[in-house]
């Protein structure tokens, strides 16, 4: 049998202590220091300048070594970066957690501008499968057509698409909006949990399946209700948002929005009360 | 012959406390499981932009925002009684100071909560800064 020695090499995250501390409760308690500085940006970000632009050819590069150089050009003060020949490459200009204003003179393929948190990114063409998955801030417009699950599990931001979008929509969104120029596929907003989605144009059946809660609005004809999916009034308050709304995502401006359909959760499947059994108790 | 007694409609009466957000009572059912079920409030509630602080206005343009961006989904909550509102990042809720005065409506409510949540989540003493430190690979 080896002779196996015990290996006691500790990691960064183990010698911070942070695989000691005790873990009681469900929530952390922490509270606001209201004489916090001012200060915009996450801790470790870069300071870029809006007006600093340069481009990045990334023809010949893989789309790991293309992000690695958006982040370079970042780190130099580069606030403006156009992307030149994408060429449809997937997973492109994903993982951005700074201020920046990025510009793609072509397509994307699949999973582009994933998990991205304040860019403002615009796409002069098309996108594939779930473009800006996982989005919790910032601006993405796609000037032409976006491929299937459009913004899955965004937590916040607003994406815009000016053409249409392909099916699920929005999937498990947690918060944001989602914008649609044109026609939107089946099962847009299925179980979507916050945020809100709004269609110009047309879209397919099952809308809004199993949500839990967020609103969908849309301007054209609903293929026909998912699961718990019902209409609510239109107030003047929702006539305004959408009004500013639009205009942030110019597209419809001159849309009548008072004709929109609004559409929420019913509620009728909030059933982790039944679902949830009692021997739980204590380990919650 | 017997009087016919007035009975007088008994109302229950609803109180301020019960309408308060957070201070809603719990169902018997959220009692046993010690979680509550659904959002204590309105996660649905659009932001009234007249209401916008200065240093919002600030971080909207710092960030070249046309709006409140992602800021439109937060809100003023409660844990355990107190007002609190939710940091994704830490994924948990920061409570308010008691010394921080809060007004009576909601939309106020929710720019103080906006505002402080930044404050929050760009301190360098926010929990993800240690995390970002230890286990940070690029």
């Amino acid at each position: 049998m080896a002779n196996l020695k015990n290996v006691t090499k500790k990691t960064k995250a183990q010698a911070m202590g942070m695989h000691s501390e005790v873990l009681t409760g469900r929530t952390q308690q922490k509270f606001f220091n209201p004489d916090e500085a001012e200060n915009f940006y996450y801790f470790g970000t870069y300071d870029v300048d809006f007006n600093k632009r340069t481009d990045l050819d990334v023809k010949d590069m893989t789309a790991a070594d293309a992000n690695k150089e958006i982040d370079n050009l970042m780190s130099q003060g580069y606030g403006t970066i156009v992307i030149k020949n994408p060429q449809g490459k997937h997973s492109i200009g994903v993982g951005i957690l700074n201020k920046l204003n990025l510009i793609f003179e072509g397509s994307l393929g699949y999973f582009g501008i994933g998990s991205c948190d304040g860019p403002i990114v615009r796409i002069n063409g098309r996108v594939g499968w779930s473009c800006a998955e996982n989005l919790m801030a910032g601006k993405v417009v796609i000037e032409k057509n976006a491929g299937s699950c459009f913004g899955a599990a965004i937590r916040g931001g607003d994406l815009i698409c000016k053409g249409s979008v392909g099916a699920r929509t929005g999937i498990d969104m947690k918060g944001g909006t989602i914008i649609i120029g044109g026609d939107a596929g089946a099962f847009t907003g299925f179980m979507m949990q916050r945020g809100r989605i709004i269609i110009l144009g047309n879209v397919g059946i099952n809308l809004g399946d199993s949500m839990y809660d967020g609103t969908i609005f849309v301007g054209g004809e609903i293929g026909s209700y998912g699961s718990d999916a019902v209409d609510a009034e239109l107030t003047k308050s929702d006539q305004d948002w959408l009004k500013r709304k639009l205009k942030v995502a110019e597209i419809g401006e001159n849309f009548d929005v008072s004709k929109m359909k609004k559409i929420v959760a019913g509620k009728k499947l909030w059933n982790y009360d039944n679902l949830e059994p009692t021997e739980k108790k204590g380990a919650i | 012959m017997v009087k016919k007694k007035n009975k007088k409609k008994i109302t229950k009466s609803v109180t301020v406390k019960d309408q308060q957000l957070g201070k809603k009572k719990e169902t018997a059912r959220e009692k046993m499981i010690g979680q509550s079920i659904g959002y204590r409030y309105d996660v649905n509630l659009l932001p009234d932009y007249s209401k916008i602080t200065p240093f919002l206005k600030k971080y909207i343009d710092a960030m070249g925002w046309d709006d409140l961006n992602w800021l439109e989904d937060v809100h003023m909550g409660y844990e355990e009684g107190r007002p609190a509102v939710f940091c994704r990042n830490a994924n948990g809720w920061v409570t308010i100071p008691k010394s921080i005065k809060l007004p009576n409506n909601q939309q106020d409510r929710d720019m103080i909560a906006r505002e402080l949540l930044v404050k929050f989540q760009m301190s360098p003493k926010h929990p993800l800064v240690d995390l970002k430190k230890a286990y940070l690979k690029f």
